[in-house]
């Protein structure tokens, strides 16, 4: 039986490392143990050795290692899962590839449907986090406009989705916190760190004039809580600026839409609406009105 | 007193939220790495939801919410006495841009009353997003609704800034339009979609040399209103279907009539019949993506309604059983596509797992398909369903208990 201690924030390169010894070694899923410290730095720290990626790679002159690069892009994401039982997996769907070439094609297989449903929450986490990240503005000295939020993800995904932040907010300066790493961008170098952040104390005057906008593009006679709840989880509320609106929106719905009701159409129109007809009838005089 | 822009925003967010569409995705992928503000990447992104279950991905303003047209279904119709407000183009562009930054939208989705005439009004919209992307170089996404009866000129700017374009054909039939929406002309609003296709089209035809200009790149999208007359399931979806295949419009959207504030006297305050456009949806993906005539999906029923209780698909089978059950480890994908309980994805997996492993039924569960709702309809290397297909009472393992009517 062999331990492998990984920092396990994410970082599929010291699995990697770890996952080839272990195959080098001719290791069994079975005989391979995984644990997460989440501090120490990995122990498998030294140089960078080549990715896996679809090729062959002499190791020890032993034994050659292939997997197919969709192994690589599947378990980059089960990575960065949350769940103990992530490295041990891979580990697994290594092992079995290695005499099983199309196992990933098969995805009603157990490992690879559990992989899969690992990558799916990995995936929905990140684009929850491209969704609900809010920037609130910090003043600053230089000429770039500076920015700072703070995200509580699920998982480890703050490295795989810096990028897309980057992408997009390239002309300002931004930082990213989270219990699960940060993320910054200064215009020229994407610094991303695993380490967990402290939630900063920020406001912004603009937050307001949003909350005015989800309040009136709410439609009260379309109350659906459910059909929100399930794709903005309560989870993610506490770091949004609107959500402490929801429960006052959803409580006075039903009133408002009685109301609406009760009130009616109002039996005069407005002057202008009274000109506008004019002018009409003036330029149409055959033309009906309903 | 001069509203505040707090104020404004209020009103002009709510005049625009009876437009269901807030898709931001199907466009050109591009990002702000060589300069300016933003990006698309082909999905769309919701940055919020509101507690009526929509999608919040773009700032859905209105540039003025007054209007010299008087439709009856619209809560900015001449006649109405809501209150009115009036952005400036520039406060538009601001609140766009600021909005974009702390990440709250994708982009904005600009519409409007139509004010002094359909020229004017179309002129100021185009300046918006001529603003944006020319002064502001940005380049997130811009859904701009065209005024009708707009001149061509126009419409042709707006494309060149607009990732989407989109004109409402407001109601499935023309003497819906005719006696609702009196100044608004159904030959000129397909006319206005039939130029703008010919335009989409000329645009994407490769040239020899260069790159052409991008033009509407997510392509035109129409909504029409649900439930305001007594029109059938069966016209509404043969309506898109005509929609679809004419013009071929990204999306067509389902919008529920909805109560108003002071509505108007010739339609009903009702609730708004959202089971009816959800199966409107269900319909409409099936004749898209599932390889369903319109014509099968409504053939159900003698009143051409679809049927509330069971999604269209369920009915369909319900209706067509000598058709199962399907060999999942022989059918052909199109009859796949037709069982119910399974999606694209899961059909998909399927034809591609086949090819090294019989599936079981826990295959399928695998999957995250129901169970519960396929056993009737497949046969797996361990299952066969004995007769059930035949039972008289397989609607009712499906159909939902019934409930007492809630009135509004």
């Amino acid at each position: 039986m062999k331990r492998f201690e990984l920092r396990g924030r994410g970082d599929y390169g010291e699995w990697r490392d770890a996952a080839r010894e272990a195959l080098c070694q001719g290791l069994s899923p079975r005989e391979v143990e995984w644990g997460a410290t989440g501090t120490q730095a990995g122990l498998f720290d030294t140089g960078l050795p080549p990715d896996f990626r679809g090729e062959t790679a002499e190791i020890g002159g032993r034994r050659a290692v292939t997997v197919p690069s969709a192994f690589v892009e599947l378990s980059k994401a089960v990575l960065c899962h949350s769940d103990p039982r992530r490295f041990d997996l891979c580990y697994r769907l290594l092992w079995r590839l290695q005499t099983d070439k199309p196992l990933l094609r098969v995805v009603t297989d157990p490992d690879v449907a559990l992989a899969h449903a690992f990558a799916k929450s990995v995936g929905r986490d990140t684009h929850k986090m491209k969704a609900f990240v809010r920037f609130r503005e910090i003043p600053t000295q230089g000429p770039r406009r500076a920015f700072v939020a703070w995200f509580e993800p699920e998982h480890f995904i703050v490295a795989r989705t810096a990028g897309f932040f980057q992408r997009r907010f390239n002309d300002m300066d931004w930082l990213i916190a989270t219990p699960k790493g940060s993320a910054a961008w200064d215009g020229e170098t994407l610094r991303v760190s695993d380490e967990a952040a402290e939630k900063p104390d920020i406001r912004d005057e603009t937050d307001d004039l949003w909350r005015t906008y989800f309040a009136n593009i709410f439609n009260p006679a379309r109350l659906k809580v459910q059909a929100m709840q399930s794709e903005m989880p309560k989870k993610y509320w506490k770091n949004l600026p609107e959500a402490e609106l929801i429960p006052d929106l959803i409580r006075s719905a039903e009133h408002r839409v009685r109301e609406m009701k009760e009130r009616g159409a109002s039996d005069t129109a407005p002057k202008f609406h009274e000109r506008l007809q004019q002018r009409a009838d003036q330029s149409a005089p055959n033309r009906s009105r309903v | 007193m001069k509203k505040t822009l707090k104020e404004r925003l209020a009103i002009l967010s709510d005049a625009a939220k009876y437009d269901a569409s807030c898709a931001s995705s199907g466009t050109s992928k591009r990002d702000s790495s060589s300069g300016g503000l933003g990006s698309t990447e082909g999905s769309g992104i919701c940055h919020a939801y509101a507690p009526d279950g929509r999608c919040i991905s773009l700032l859905k303003i209105l540039m003025t919410n007054f209007c010299i047209f008087d439709c009856a279904y619209c809560i900015n119709r001449s006649s109405s006495n809501v209150e009115r407000a009036r952005f400036t183009p520039d406060e538009v562009v601001w609140l766009t841009l600021e909005f974009y930054r702390r990440n709250y939208i994708e982009g904005l989705f600009l519409s409007s009353g139509i004010i002094r005439n359909s020229d004017y009004t179309m002129e100021q919209m185009v300046r918006i997003a001529r603003d944006l992307r020319l002064k502001h170089d940005f380049r997130g996404y811009i859904h701009l609704k065209t005024i009708p009866e707009a001149s061509a000129a126009l419409i042709e700017e707006a494309g060149l800034y607009a990732d989407r374009l989109s004109i409402n054909i407001e109601l499935p039939t023309d003497a819906g339009v005719e006696a609702f929406a009196p100044q608004k002309h159904p030959a000129n609003i397909r006319r206005s979609m039939g130029e703008l296709k010919q335009k989409i089209d000329a645009a994407s035809e490769p040239t020899y040399k260069k790159r052409r200009k991008r033009f509407v790149p997510a392509g035109q999208s129409t909504q029409m209103i649900i439930g305001a007359d007594q029109t059938t399931d069966a016209t509404i979806l043969g309506s898109s279907a005509g929609l679809y295949s004419r013009f071929r419009l990204r999306r067509v959207y389902y919008s529920a009539f909805s109560p108003i504030p002071d509505a108007s006297k010739v339609l009903p305050l009702i609730k708004p019949p959202l089971v009816r456009e959800h199966r409107l949806y269900q319909a409409d993906w099936l004749y898209r993506f599932y390889g369903f005539d319109i014509g099968e999906i409504t053939a159900g029923r003698p009143d051409g309604m679809l049927d509330l209780e069971l999604d269209p698909k369920l009915a369909w089978a319900l209706e067509n059983r000598a058709r199962f059950p399907v060999d999942v480890n022989r059918a052909d994908k199109e009859m796949l596509l037709r069982v119910p309980g399974f999606g694209v994805k899961a059909v998909q997996s399927i034809l591609s797992v086949r090819r090294f492993r019989r599936l079981k039924l826990e295959d399928l569960q695998r999957l995250k398909v129901s169970l519960r709702k396929i056993k009737p309809f497949v046969v797996t290397a361990d299952w066969t369903p004995v007769r059930l297909i035949d039972r008289a009472d397989l609607r009712t393992l499906f159909a939902p208990e019934p409930q007492q009517l809630v009135l509004l």
